[in-house]
């Protein structure tokens, strides 16, 4: 019976869905704005060499070299990596550390580009067909141009397509479910780009070999909605369904959506690849259609400027490596109103100690948030009211492992299943007691990950200290050896002397 | 005639009681405590010096007489900590060694002379290096022991706290303010 119960949990449309919340959308600032696309150029651009997941990218250009638009500045390294491209022409400045866009604000490796207000394309701009190139050229393109996702993870969309065409996955599962609050960039870019979407799609599966492409859209966006079903008639060429899902928070994680669209759950340490789906931001079909069809790299992203501090907030489709504080003062904010900065989504996002930071692929949002807005973040003690256990919707019990965190025991938190906690932020929002559940499972997360990595030098510090004592042992037997042997040698020497002195 | 009944029979005596003697250091062989090499096996092995013992096999020892507490270790860190305490059962507090900076050793290339005595003594080889030449730390293999500060002529080897980077930054402890828990 219980087997049946959770088994109804996961099935198909219109059927119950594990945990998650009903944070207030507060979508209504930005979600009837158009694009802005006439963001002026910043006098400088701050590009991150490491805005991916993986190995950061290697600068290929030197300082003082004329770039023009798009042209490649840093080139990938390794497996899981990705390029950087020139957002605007101009001169690169220097190759410096500078404040990134985490939650620390510890400078990294950032390539600074001073725009020479031109915007001169490269002359290898072109356009092609492509449903001309083979599967396996379509992700090498989609690599080399820096395409990563933009839905907030920032993973490389190439080693993700490489992966669903070698796994020979049947559905491609595009994520416009955008269940963060405040944030309406994928929304936005629904209804102004929907064809170039669907065009971007088909390229996708292109590239995958696969013929089924579901498009998963939350229902409180019903102009999305019906654009994306225009543009799938029109151009879809009947492969291309859209999909209305409930608004819940987090109905855009990959998991939950896949379970809900397509009735299948993937397994706790498992991707989706292995039931057979791909899954893509919509924002990162339309780098792929711009990528493939006009050659454009990744050099722009849409971005949601808002909260309660932004005068006009709106989205901008803002060069990569603009500042966020330049993005800010654009729509109107108000410094002295603001008591948080925040990059990406209210729920996931990470809260920035200052907005003097570039903005990277990642960034789907950036807020500026009053003290209405925040949380005053006055824990109280756990009443074991069990809302966390009823809102996460991995279905793990967040508040036993938060009280083994505190308790310094790391070790069992992992036995609750910390390993499979997605931070979305459900438990945090659910808590009546408002303790920061998520902020313990990131300090357990990368507290474990330390020591990983303590005891990992260690071993390398153990298997140093040996081959050491070891090689200091040779080497002493070596040289007993040596003066055995010109010992020996002496005496050979002596020897026909002393006969010949007896002769 | 008598004497050599005595000879004989306490020969015999003398002869049987050491084969005795013999099989039982062979067979009732007291061994070493197994806890002690098994420590010894998690330690880091390098002998540094650091716990204030000579070694990691007298570190060992003074753990398993409960002489030492088992964050006597620092390049074992957090990690080996959290094991020995496990090992040995004994309760374990991490906050001593919370406020640890972790260093690393650098040369300041204006000073080195090239003297090589450094690169005797380290006991990971981590420093690089051929006498008259520059001497050089690899950064990853350092484990901060410190005796190559001891012997530089020039104090060109200074420990210096590891810079934090995006990849080494960890998320702080959450501070609550959970009255009285």
């Amino acid at each position: 019976m219980t087997l049946l119960d959770i088994h109804a949990l996961w099935a198909g449309n219109g059927q119950k869905i594990r945990g998650g919340v009903h944070p207030e959308p507060r979508k209504e600032a930005t979600t009837d704005r158009a694009i802005d696309r006439e963001f002026p150029l910043p006098p400088m651009l701050y590009l991150g060499l490491q805005q991916h997941v993986g190995q950061p990218a290697e600068p290929v250009v030197n300082v003082g070299d004329r770039v023009r638009k798009g042209q490649l500045l840093a080139a990938s390294q390794g497996l899981i990596s990705a390029p950087i491209h020139a957002p605007t022409s101009g001169v690169v400045a220097d190759v410096m550390d500078y404040p990134s866009a985490h939650p620390s604000a510890l400078p990294s490796p950032t390539l600074l580009l001073e725009p020479d207000g031109e915007d001169r394309w490269m002359d290898s701009l072109a356009e092609v067909d492509p449903f001309s190139l083979s599967p396996e050229e379509v992700s090498v393109r989609v690599g080399a141009a820096g395409v990563v996702g933009l839905g907030g993870a920032a993973f490389p969309s190439a080693v993700k397509l490489n992966l669903g065409r070698r796994t020979k996955i049947q559905t491609l599962l595009i994520n416009g479910g955008e269940c963060e609050p405040y944030l309406t960039c994928d929304d936005r870019l629904m209804r102004e780009r929907g064809r170039d979407i669907v065009d971007g799609i088909l390229i996708m599966m292109h590239g995958l070999g696969c013929q089924q492409a579901i498009i998963g859209i939350e229902d409180n966006k019903p102009a999305a909605l019906a654009a994306m079903r225009t543009a799938a008639e029109d151009t879809g060429q009947g492969m291309v369904s859209i999909a209305a899902v409930p608004s819940l928070y987090p109905m855009g994680w990959d998991k939950q959506l896949i379970g809900y669209l397509t009735g299948k759950e993937v397994p706790a340490d498992g991707r989706a690849t292995d039931v057979g789906v791909l899954m893509h931001n919509v924002g990162t079909a339309y780098a792929v259609q711009q990528a493939i069809r006009y050659g454009k790299p990744l050099i722009s992203r849409i971005v949601t400027v808002s909260g309660g501090a932004v005068g006009a907030p709106r989205n901008i489709e803002a060069p990569i490596g603009t500042l966020l504080s330049g993005l800010l003062a654009h729509c109107g904010y108000r410094p002295d109103d603001t008591v948080r900065y925040v990059m990406g989504g209210p729920m996931m996002g990470d809260a920035l100690p200052h907005p003097n930071v570039p903005l990277v692929k990642g960034a789907c949002g950036i807020l500026a948030l009053t003290r209405e807005e925040v949380s005053q973040a006055n824990a109280k003690s756990c009443i074991r009211c069990s809302r966390c256990v009823t809102a996460c919707p991995v279905g793990l019990l967040p508040l036993e492992m938060m009280t083994r965190i505190r308790a310094g025991q790391l070790e069992a938190s992992l036995k609750f299943g910390l390993k499979d906690c997605i931070n979305c932020g459900s438990c945090s929002y659910a808590c009546p007691s408002e303790i920061p559940l998520v902020h313990y499972f990131k300090y357990a997360s990368s507290e474990l990950l330390a020591r990983d990595q303590a005891s990992h030098k260690a071993e390398q510090t153990r298997r140093l200290a040996e081959e050491r004592l070891a090689r200091v042992a040779r080497q002493k037997a070596e040289a007993a050896a040596a003066a055995a042997q010109r010992k020996a040698a002496a005496q050979a020497r002596a020897k026909p002397r002393a006969s010949e002195a007896a002769a | 005639m008598y004497i050599l009944f005595a000879v004989l029979s306490l020969g015999a005596l003398g002869l049987g009681l050491g084969f005795l003697l013999g099989a039982a250091s062979r067979y009732f062989k007291v061994e070493d405590n197994p806890l002690i090499d098994e420590i010894e096996r998690m330690m880091p092995g390098s002998q540094c010096g650091q716990c204030a013992y000579p070694g990691c096999r007298p570190a060992a020892e003074a753990l398993v007489a409960g002489e030492a507490p088992p964050t006597l270790c620092p390049p074992g860190g957090k990690a080996l900590a959290e094991q020995l305490a496990n090992k040995l059962s004994l309760e374990l507090d991490l906050s001593g060694i919370q406020d640890h900076v972790p260093l690393v050793a650098r040369v300041d290339e204006d000073d080195c002379i090239g003297c090589a005595r450094c690169i005797k003594l380290c006991p990971t080889d981590a420093l690089v290096g051929a006498p008259k030449m520059i001497h050089a730390v690899v950064a990853d293999a350092c484990i901060a022991c410190a005796k190559c500060v001891e012997v530089c002529p020039t104090e060109c080897l200074k420990m210096h706290p590891v810079k934090t980077t995006l990849r080494s930054w960890r998320w702080p402890k959450p501070e609550t303010a959970l009255a009285g828990a």
